[in-house]
């Protein structure tokens, strides 16, 4: 474990209910400083209200939570103002240009006069905003809405910058430009936790991967190490009719292996340590989806 | 690393959180100022020559004031309470629920307590302003201008900062904009009975001009009007007072309420 000065980040036995629902559920969580983590789950799993609980504007029922050394939600205040958050949901001022958006932020982060600037410009440079500042938001591309949402999040340098899907609903190709902004700030040295339920995602920008499923964290790991432990090298997939899909999973399991079915075909784990199987289908390396399917049984985008 | 970089501890109600709201909204009302400042001074400006000159024309004295002046005066209190309850209803609904603006805001270094401060503040600074519209009209209709009423647009500051503050209570209570209209029907319009901006209250019956004394909008009707008329020291302190009490109790009520909304 990082020792207490090199933690961005701590979440220690925490549980949010929600009347009946317990939508967090005892999850530990640590940030390393300059490092960034992935929270990876499904829809449900507890990311955004675990999120929420980041900048106080959800208070844990039980449990410890530390942000850049204060201890929240008491000095939640102090936290926030050395973070960046990027919500899951755009709320971006619409009628605002893209200049005005940075620029009151720069104000609510409490940058002084003669820093506000500065710091619009930089955020504009480092979202390739700049050609569009004066650019009224309601009249900007997905892509773009979610490059100023980062750059929003980015205007006061925070050390750590929470990342809350911070691609849903987006195309490929906007997805890899922001797969590359998000990573240049992990170059920089900012500590970055991101909320996804995009596999590849999490393999691409996350030094350490936590998994939750219904509010608990199932596993944490570097993504490779999780994939070994969990998945092996190799994965057999196998496509056929669902009588044939049946027999392989019971030959399978028979000879102590294990399946995930992902849709048309079955996927056999850990292939590669198996001798005297016969079975027809493609070979791939095992992923980090085959890693969170056998955890957790649920399936994942 | 050392953790923590802030070596100033954050408090509660600190300036550059409000400014931050404030510039927002300032910067924000660029964009909608025409139909914000048409609607909150058309509005009671027709009300100011109907009433005036419809009615003025049946009355010619109310009180021993003419009818437009006494209802010009009266309209101001109007003016204040609509261009205060309804954006503090509307407007608030409408960021927290449809734009999350909050919930930006709320992940700065902002809480709810200066969130709803500093709406409440722009809301009452705009009340303050919009309310002397109709007094110009009236002055322009033959209300005589006093040196008294250069008060006319703190009271309607303070006035307006407890409706605001009272309207943001509503959209943190109610679960959807279509039940404003109870509110607005219940509530708002019959707060013009017992007011006396249209007609005195001493017309009523004993017990309705007992429940004006607890009503805000009665207390901004009489400083208004003895701001254009003359002060009454001992009831004007009272009706001042009553104002103070009223904005602070629906100030601390709108931040408890929306701390209940905003944070799970």
């Amino acid at each position: 474990m990082a020792r207490q000065a090199d933690i961005a980040l701590r979440m220690r036995g925490v549980t949010k209910r929600f009347g009946p629902i317990t939508a967090v559920d005892g999850l530990d969580l640590e940030v390393p400083a300059g490092t960034c983590v992935g929270l990876l789950g499904p829809n449900g799993a507890g990311k955004s209200t675990t999120m929420k609980m980041l900048t106080a504007q959800a208070i844990a029922d039980e449990g410890e939570l530390e942000v850049l050394g204060f201890r929240l939600p008491g000095e939640s205040k102090q936290a926030r103002a050395e973070c960046g958050v990027v919500p899951q949901l755009d709320n971006l001022d619409t009628t605002l240009t893209v200049e005005q958006n940075l620029r009151v932020f720069a104000w609510l982060y409490r940058l002084g006069r003669h820093e506000r600037t500065p710091a619009v410009e930089r955020a504009l440079e480092i979202a390739n905003l700049g050609a569009r500042r004066d650019t009224r938001v309601d009249e900007l591309s997905g892509g773009m809405r979610r490059r100023l949402l980062i750059a929003r999040a980015l205007v006061h340098r925070p050390r750590l910058v929470l990342l809350d899907e911070p691609t849903v609903g987006l195309d490929p190709q906007v997805r890899q430009e922001l797969w590359a902004l998000i990573d240049s700030l992990r170059t920089e040295g900012v500590s970055i936790l991101m909320s996804t339920h995009y596999i590849e995602e999490a393999e691409r920008l996350a030094d350490t991967v936590t998994i939750m499923s219904e509010g608990k964290a199932v596993v944490t790991g570097r993504p490779t190490d999780l994939v070994a432990a969990h998945a092996g090298r190799e994965v057999l997939e196998v496509y056929g009719p669902p009588a044939r899909l049946a027999e392989v999973e019971q030959t399978a399991v028979s000879g102590g292996l294990r399946t995930r079915r992902t849709g048309t075909s079955v996927a056999v784990v850990g292939i590669e340590g198996a001798n005297g199987f016969d079975l027809d289908g493609a070979r791939r390396p095992a992923n980090l989806e085959d890693v969170f399917v056998l955890l957790t049984g649920e399936d994942i985008e | 690393m050392t953790v923590g970089t802030v070596t100033r501890r954050l408090h509660r109600l600190e300036w550059p959180a409000l400014a931050g709201v404030l510039y927002r909204e300032m910067i924000n009302f660029s964009s909608y100022w025409r139909s914000a400042t048409f609607s909150s001074t058309v509005e009671p400006t027709i009300y100011l020559l109907a009433f005036g000159f419809g009615f003025g024309s049946l009355v010619s004295k109310v009180g021993g004031y003419d009818y437009v002046e006494f209802v010009g005066t009266g309209t101001v209190a109007t003016a204040v309470l609509f261009s205060s309850v309804f954006p503090g209803m509307f407007s608030t609904f409408v960021k927290h629920r449809f734009q999350r603006t909050y919930d930006a805001i709320l992940a700065a270094p902002v809480d709810t307590e200066e969130l709803v401060t500093a709406e409440a503040l722009w809301i009452a600074i705009r009340a303050g302003v919009y309310g002397c519209a109709p007094l110009i009209v009236a002055i322009v209709f033959g209300l005589d201008p006093r040196w008294q009423m250069v008060f006319i647009p703190a009271i309607g500051f303070i006035s307006g900062y407890g409706w605001a503050a009272f309207g943001i209570t509503v959209a943190a209570t109610m679960k959807s904009i279509d039940n404003f209209s109870y509110v607005i029907s219940a509530v708002v319009t019959p707060l013009f009975l017992v007011a006396g901006t249209f007609f005195p209250i001493s017309g009523l019956p004993e017990w309705a001009q007992h429940l004006a004394q607890l009503n805000p909008l009665y207390h901004t009707v009489q400083l208004v009007r003895h701001a254009a008329f003359g002060f009454d020291a001992a009831a004007d302190l009272w009706n001042a007072a009553a104002l103070l009490i009223f904005g602070v109790a629906a100030w601390r009520i709108a931040i408890w309420r929306m701390s209940a909304r905003l944070i799970l």
